[in-house]
């Protein structure tokens, strides 16, 4: 049994099929990531394995139960944006995941509670290399200071799968390989199983441990929405000679196509 | 020589510019008055500078010879209570059941319509209903601010929690949040400013009614003092009276402006940025 099976999904909105017959299976630790032209459903697929939206058909199994079918604290997620809550600083924003379960009740702890949850906050903080700025407000941080805060976050409740929605996309070239050494650093730190969907096929190749590439198999020019898509490709990428073989693949394709 | 719409005054003409239009007022008014006055001395349309002085001493600086108690504080406390628990009762609600029904969808097909079926009543046709089954005293006033404001104020705020991001829930969630946990914390502190917001847009709606109310059936408060002198033709009343009533409501607003900048700095810097 593998940490993450998808059995024969399907999901369509009505008639607008978008994915189907994937069977896919992940084990822990491993980086998935996930190109494919716009509106090629991977960040469907991504809002299926959060929770967000269900499967029509087949099932999603992790750790070996039923996929829970709404937003929990099992699968950490950090979108483009809008991840951070705007009215808590920094320091608030991360010490928020163990405020929750902690005082249920409430939503505040105080004392030696708190003081625990800091300080395992400001860990977290300093693994993002956020520590100068715990006390602002998100509004005064940098795109990608705002990207290593919600990623703090996220890792603040140890999720056995952290989904990653395009994390990068809003971010200079610059600092886009910044947060590339960081969540490399952190997913080998962490042991953490990461899908991340992006359209920078570069990126794709530069993080994953294996790429899926989303495509349809099938297409009828006049009903282009009659049939779904699905994982064309699944490229492992764990050896730097996988890497290379892949990119060549890649570019094969590409001068079939075209 | 730039184009007009690129001028800026500077800051002392801003504000000369700024009160110029007032000082222009009172010099038309007090011409008009003077003329008015040498032509008629028992005119009391516009009555003169010193009339008004007479009439404010006499309300507000000397005690009702039998009551022993200034009428015009005594107007300025009742209005000023009525309207305050008032508009009170009305952002409370509205926070309540905004919240609810922004954030919980089931609340929201249950109360949505029912809530807007209300906010289309025009208040001011059912004041008689207050007065008959709430009697003439406090209540029936209160009762009129908080029907004319407070649909309107559970509106905005369930807007507002429909505005927020969804992926903001999201992460709550994922970060072990139940219902109750991001009611109250990612998004009750979110509307927070904004309930304040609404509490200053529904000021003048609140005033409205007030008056309305006093002017139909009240012994005392600001609007029932204009509405009684309004038979003698008391003009010398009535202009003090309003402005004091503005001037009220400006301090109301500049107060509720202030809570929220000082509680709320996060808000106010995002707001400013855009």
């Amino acid at each position: 049994m593998s940490f993450i099976s998808i059995n024969n999904v399907w999901k369509s909105y009505g008639d607008n099929q978008v994915l189907e017959r994937l069977n896919l299976n992940v084990e822990q630790g491993e980086f998935v990531s996930m190109v494919g032209a716009s509106g090629c459903g991977k960040s469907t697929f991504l809002n299926l394995l959060l929770g967000r939206e269900q499967v029509s058909k087949g099932s999603i199994s992790l750790d070996g139960e039923l996929l829970k079918s709404e937003p929990d604290a099992e699968r950490g997620i950090v979108f483009q944006k809008y991840s951070v809550f705007p009215h808590l600083t920094a320091l608030q924003n991360v010490m928020i995941a163990d405020e929750f379960s902690q005082a249920k009740l409430v939503g505040w702890t105080f004392g030696r509670r708190k003081k625990a949850i800091k300080q395992k906050a400001l860990e977290f903080i300093e693994a993002v290399g956020l520590t100068p700025a715990i006390n602002q407000y998100p509004h005064q941080l940098s795109g990608g200071m705002q990207q290593r805060l919600a990623i703090a976050q996220a890792l603040m409740k140890s999720p056995k799968v952290l989904l990653l929605d395009e994390p990068f996309g809003a971010l200079d070239p610059g600092i886009r390989s910044d947060m590339h050494t960081l969540i490399r650093d952190i997913w080998q730190k962490n042991k953490l199983t990461i899908f991340m969907v992006t359209h920078d096929i570069k990126e794709g190749f530069e993080l994953g441990s294996r790429l899926w590439v989303f495509d349809k198999l099938r297409d009828d020019p006049h009903a282009p929405q009659a049939y779904g898509a699905q994982v064309t490709f699944d490229i492992p990428l764990r050896s730097h000679a996988q890497k290379q073989q892949a990119q060549q693949l890649i570019k094969q394709v590409g001068t079939q196509s075209s | 020589m730039k184009k007009l719409m690129n001028i800026k005054p500077s800051k002392a003409l801003a504000i000369f510019l700024s009160i110029l239009p007032f000082v222009l007022i009172f010099f038309v008014y007090w011409g008009a008055s003077s003329e008015r006055l040498a032509e008629n001395p028992n005119d009391k349309l516009l009555p003169s500078f010193e009339q008004i002085y007479k009439a404010i001493d006499r309300l507000a600086l000397t005690e009702n010879k039998r009551t022993g108690e200034y009428l015009f504080w005594q107007d300025t406390s009742a209005s000023l209570y009525r309207i305050s628990v008032g508009i009170s009762l009305s952002a409370v609600t509205g926070l309540t059941i905004g919240l609810l029904t922004g954030l919980i969808p089931l609340a929201r097909s249950g109360l949505s319509p029912l809530i807007t079926f209300i906010s289309l009543v025009p208040p001011m046709a059912i004041l008689p209903i207050l007065f008959i089954s709430f009697g003439l005293g406090e209540l029936a006033k209160i009762m009129l601010i908080f029907i004319g404001t407070a649909p309107v104020m559970i509106r905005d705020m369930q807007s507002r929690v429909l505005q927020l991001p969804a992926e903001q829930l999201i992460k709550a969630q994922t970060l072990g949040a139940s219902s109750w946990l991001v009611a109250i914390r990612v998004v009750l502190p979110q509307i927070l400013p904004r309930l304040l917001a609404s509490m200053r847009l529904s000021l003048g709606a609140a005033w409205l009614f007030l008056i309305a109310a006093e002017a139909i059936a009240a012994q005392e408060g600001l609007g029932y003092r204009i509405f009684l002198v309004r038979r003698y033709l008391s003009m010398d009343v009535i202009f003090p009276y309003v402005i004091w009533i503005t001037l009220l409501a400006f301090l109301m607003d500049y107060l509720l402006r202030k809570t929220s900048e000082r509680a709320f700095p996060w808000y106010h810097s995002i707001e400013s940025g855009k």
